[in-house]
């Protein structure tokens, strides 16, 4: 629950809620951006997601040191199971080797 | 250190280590308190006691948003969900939480219509999909998740959506810590601040603590070597006499916080009077609930709510782990009765508990430690 989940943003549907599409580590899921609007992303962007509301704008390096820190703690799998429960539509299954992250380093 | 080992610039946590011993007086006990669950669990599974000099103390803070909350709590929301027709949707943490009847999986062994949800706009959209039944969203978390409840009880009033209503337990930090600074067997020096509730309301709520009470604070991200650079922070306050706000974690966390954040949490909710919390006992402005605009979405408004108030199981000493005046390993239960396979209180439920993380990391180390000895 209190995971920070890092994704990118690939796609923004404006509405009377902004959502987006936001891609974590191959998982595409709906996200709401009702909570950055006075700093909206654009696509590319990457964002930190809690519950599944962005909550803050971050860099690559942070998202990719954020999925790293998830998955030293052993909650990379259920980021991914939160990530993957976020509403009920809007689902695209990535390839099995999508999942897990390339390390940086 | 090979907990430390996987992580980049293993060179500069071996240097801020090196530091840290520098900058202790060995002459003084340091007690720091780390308040969230997130960094309590990183202290234990990359093992930074171990780099720590045996005068510097961490003690685990309030900040686990499943501890925290008294069983009476938990009771109240599975009495309204007992109703006929009520969904009961709460996050996958709730759900291994004992009640006095049992936790809310045991209830739905039981028949219960008990849903786990990733997000509170999940169990909107599970209202919206199920027209016939009530959805009740158990909602727990600091300031983290408050937002993200508030803005999806702004959604079903814009939406219309009438078959749903939020069971509020969110509480904010800040009156914990004051509850904690001002508990007469606690004596603390600084503070790691944490990260993610920053990330909403700021650094500037926690300069009361610098300014009135003289102990630094550090807000710090989670990786082993954020952890031990706000520890070097602190430290350096302590050294100087100084007593500051610091801010560590500046990649994420703005030092005003996130004002859309704030804006949905004033919009929907206001501070209770008081509120239970476990350990803790009643701590006044503390918890949020929903304002008045909001009634017909507050499940406490529209369901007879019991208030009823039960005691933790005897023999278990969460209270006294919780307020970080006992280590997990000397509760009665810990390891025996209470394991993480069968939690008898809350702390061992959640990966942000203390006793869950001490059992999972310290407790199991021995075994760990011979069985990578084999390996190799």
């Amino acid at each position: 629950m209190c995971l920070a989940i890092p994704g990118q943003v690939v796609e923004i549907f404006s509405g009377h809620q902004t959502t987006a599409l936001i891609d974590v580590v191959g998982v595409r899921r709906k996200v709401d951006l009702g909570l950055l609007q006075d700093d909206m992303p654009k696509p590319g962007d990457w964002v930190l997601i809690h519950v599944g509301f962005a909550m803050s704008k971050i860099s690559e390096e942070d998202a990719l040191d954020q999925m790293r820190i998830l998955r030293a703690l052993g909650e990379a799998e259920a980021a991914m199971q939160e990530v993957q429960g976020y509403g009920m539509d809007d689902v695209t299954t990535p390839n099995q080797h999508e999942i897990e992250p390339a390390d940086k380093a | 250190m090979k907990f430390v080992d996987e992580f980049r610039e293993p060179e500069v946590i071996t240097k801020t280590a090196e530091e840290i011993r520098r900058l202790a007086d060995p002459k003084r006990h340091y007690r720091i308190m780390e308040v969230c669950g997130g960094h309590t669990h990183a202290i234990y599974r990359f093992g930074l006691k171990d780099l720590l000099p045996s005068n510097i103390e961490l003690i685990h803070g309030p900040g686990c948003p499943v501890c925290v909350l008294p069983m009476g709590r938990i009771d109240d929301g599975l009495e309204i969900a007992q109703q006929p027709d009520v969904i009961f949707a709460a996050f996958g943490d709730m759900m291994r939480v004992p009640g006095t009847q049992g936790s809310p999986l045991e209830h739905k062994a039981r028949g219960m219509d008990v849903r786990i949800v990733y997000s509170p706009s999940d169990a909107l959209k599970l209202a919206q999909s199920n027209p016939e039944k009530h959805v009740m969203f158990f909602a727990i978390g600091f300031e983290t998740t408050a937002p993200s409840t508030a803005l999806t009880l702004v959604r079903a009033k814009a939406d219309s959506v009438h078959n749903f209503s939020v069971f509020c337990n969110h509480v904010t930090i800040i009156p914990a810590i004051r509850a904690i600074l001002d508990s007469p067997d606690m004596r603390l020096d600084a503070f790691i601040g944490p990260g993610h509730v920053s990330t909403v309301i700021g650094c500037r709520p926690y300069e009361w603590i610098a300014v009135n009470e003289k102990k630094p604070v550090a807000v710090s991200g989670f990786e082993p070597l954020d952890i031990l650079q706000s520890i070097v922070m602190v430290l350096r306050q302590l050294r100087k006499g100084e007593a500051k706000i610091e801010n560590q974690y500046k990649r994420v966390v703005p030092w005003e916080g996130n004002r859309a954040a704030l804006r949905a949490m004033a919009e929907v909710f206001e501070l209770r009077p008081y509120f239970e919390w476990r350990g803790l006992g009643f701590i006044s402005q503390s918890a949020l609930r929903i304002t008045d605009s909001y009634a017909e979405w507050d499940a406490e408004q529209r369901f007879q709510v019991a208030g009823v108030r039960v005691t933790d199981p005897k023999a278990a000493q969460c209270g006294e782990v919780l307020k970080g005046v006992l280590k997990p390993h000397q509760c009665k239960l810990f390891a025996k009765e209470c394991t993480p396979e069968h939690p008898v209180g809350a702390l061992m439920v959640s990966s942000e508990g203390s006793c869950a993380a001490y059992f999972n990391y310290e407790h199991r180390k021995t075994a760990m430690v011979s069985s990578i000895a084999s390996v190799v």
